[in-house]
């Protein structure tokens, strides 16, 4: 995080100094060193990128389905916005089953294509789940979110989605999310005496469980 | 079984409870080859992390590199240019090919065909060579730049490309010849590990996987990226879901591959091949999912930026890792020899699975 300003570079000096050698010459006559990093990407400017925030990326949603789901669950909608042309609705986490039942049966979102989390430490309810959805009839997808504090728990969703049992488990592997009614929630990628949950923001890239890692590999550390 | 079993392509470790030789239960022990990529990803910047998921499913790095380009060309709101866009679905379409003829060599030799590998292997050498030759690597390529392309195509491209996609029509016949046919391989096949469209969609299985189970849906064809929606081309399905059907699937799948390769090359647009992006990629804070059809289904990226330099998160869905779930659906019932046929023919990788 500290070298911010020196990461962008590493990628560009080995991926700049190819093409110079690979592609018709068109601009090798001079210094190589110099100028290594400059033919591979023509626009040097990097001010097209920046005006770009202005434009809001983020609009709430109000379509029909959000509609016919404001009718049903009411305040349980916390929010329907649309980021980049995906929809994206947070609903209340007690409700979670209710409201995975509905789509999956009347709004026919057969398949949950992913689910995992994002942890926001500063933030009230520090962890979101997120469930992405799609409908093979209506070719459409919806992604769904849940706030989730601490030690709070999630209603699993195994019930409605099989393909929620591993994803389940490796949510909780990776950010110790319990889901309550998972038919078998343990560690899945993890050992399963590992302690600590990697995924956290709070756990640093170079944290392992030392003591773990000492009595079943026999090493001082795995880094 | 396993994890050091040269059936389980890798470290897959799976307990069976068994009555005799019949499997009553499984479980499958993961995690074996977890490198934590998604912890990796939020300490790398954009352009950092792109060679890593090239590591993750190693037989198809070119897939998964496009579709973690275009997720983060999604986030960005910018657009690789069409040349870059043919020249990219070329690469892919020829990966996909080439990870279906590693799946059909390791699977028939799993089974007991040791021909075809030999004959696999010789085929997909030669996508290799395109591979090198376009971008000097062979299996971890990042061969796709986020925005479009690193290196222009080299001269004969389209040449190489046409070459393979000639000789590759009666190559397929070859295959065909040893197996579709063969008496062996039809009764160690027919009727293995059945999964049927509702279990197959209820556990999140895609891929050809699905399709053999008949479920017309392909990604290509219900999201088109890249340059996919200029092609045609058929999707084809199975109807019983058995190891068969996905078998003649997978075959299908590498002749239509073929077809968009001769209809890309037909005509490559000219132009750019990069897209206007700065050298220090600073995404406008929001998320993307972003889907793509890797040989082995739908490899998704999802990605959570906070506006800075490095992302806040990313999550891969693994096509591996899902439809390794219909597993122990598929596995029940059959003697312990099909277990091996099983699982070659969900085709995983494991590097995918564990990331």
């Amino acid at each position: 995080m500290a070298d911010e300003s020196k990461e962008p570079k590493p990628p560009q000096v080995p991926t700049g100094d190819k093409p110079a050698s690979s592609t018709p010459p068109v601009s090798t006559p001079s210094a190589k060193p110099a100028d290594a990093s400059t033919p591979a990407a023509p626009p040097k400017p990097p001010a097209p990128a920046s005006p770009k925030p202005p434009v809001v990326l983020q609009t709430p949603l109000d379509n029909e389905l959000v509609k016919r789901f404001r009718v049903k669950f009411g305040a349980a909608l916390l929010d329907a916005i649309e980021d980049r042309k995906q929809a994206i609705l947070t609903v209340d986490r007690a409700r979670l089953v209710e409201v995975a039942l509905h789509l999956r049966d009347e709004e026919k979102f057969d398949m949950l294509a992913d689910l995992t989390a994002v942890d926001w430490p500063k933030r009230d309810k520090r962890f979101d789940v997120v469930l992405d959805l799609y409908s093979f009839p209506k070719n459409e997808r919806l992604r769904l979110k849940v706030h989730a504090a601490d030690a709070e728990e999630v209603p699993s969703v195994v019930g409605v989605w099989q393909a929620a049992n591993w994803q389940e488990r490796e949510v909780f592997d990776m950010f110790g999310i319990v889901f309550s009614g998972h038919p078998n929630l343990k560690r899945i990628l993890l050992p399963d005496e590992w302690l600590g949950y990697p995924l956290r923001k709070d756990y640093d890239i170079l944290q392992q469980d030392t003591a773990w890692v000492r009595e079943n590999l026999g090493i001082e550390s795995g880094q | 079984m396993g994890p050091q079993h040269p059936s389980t392509h890798g470290v897959l470790r799976v307990k069976l409870k068994l009555d005799g030789e019949r499997v009553i239960g499984s479980e499958c022990i993961i995690g074996y080859l977890h490198r934590g990529v998604e912890k990796i990803a939020e300490h790398r910047t954009y352009q950092q992390f792109a060679p890593y998921v090239d590591r993750m499913d190693y037989v198809a790095a070119v897939s998964s590199g496009l579709g973690y380009c275009e997720a983060v060309e999604k986030l960005l709101l910018v657009e690789a240019p069409p040349r870059a866009r043919v020249i990219r679905t070329i690469l892919t379409e020829l990966q996909r090919i080439a990870s279906h003829l590693l799946w059909l060599g390791t699977h028939a030799l799993d089974i007991g065909a040791l021909t075809p590998l030999f004959y696999c292997f010789r085929e997909r050498e030669e996508i290799l060579k395109i591979f090198e030759k376009y971008c000097g690597a062979r299996l971890t390529t990042h061969a796709f730049r986020i925005g479009g392309l690193q290196y222009e195509a080299y001269d004969t491209l389209e040449k190489d490309v046409e070459r393979f996609c000639k000789d590759f029509e009666s190559r397929i016949v070859e295959y065909e010849t040893l197996l579709t046919q063969n008496r062996i391989w039809i009764g160690r096949t027919k009727g293995v590990g059945i999964l049927t469209a509702k279990d197959a969609i209820a556990f999140g299985v895609t891929g050809p996987v699905l399709r053999a189970s008949g479920v017309k849906w392909d990604i290509r064809k219900a999201a088109p990226y890249a340059a996919y929606d200029q092609y045609k081309f058929e999707i084809p399905v199975g109807t019983t879901g058995d190891t068969y059907d996905r078998y003649l699937v997978r075959m299908e799948e590498m002749r239509q591959s073929r077809l968009i390769c001769l209809q890309a090359i037909e005509n490559i647009p000219t132009g750019p091949i990069m897209a206007k992006v700065g050298k220090v990629l600073k995404p406008p804070p929001g998320e993307v999912y972003h889907a793509i059809e890797a040989p082995k289904g739908e490899i998704g990226y999802y990605i959570v930026s906070d506006g800075t330099i490095q992302p806040y998160r990313v999550h891969i869905r693994p096509p591996s890792f899902i439809n390794l779930q219909a597993f122990d659906r598929m596995v029940r019932g059959h003697l312990v020899a099909d277990v091996v046929a099983i699982i070659g023919t969900i085709d995983i990788v494991l590097g995918e699975v564990d990331r």
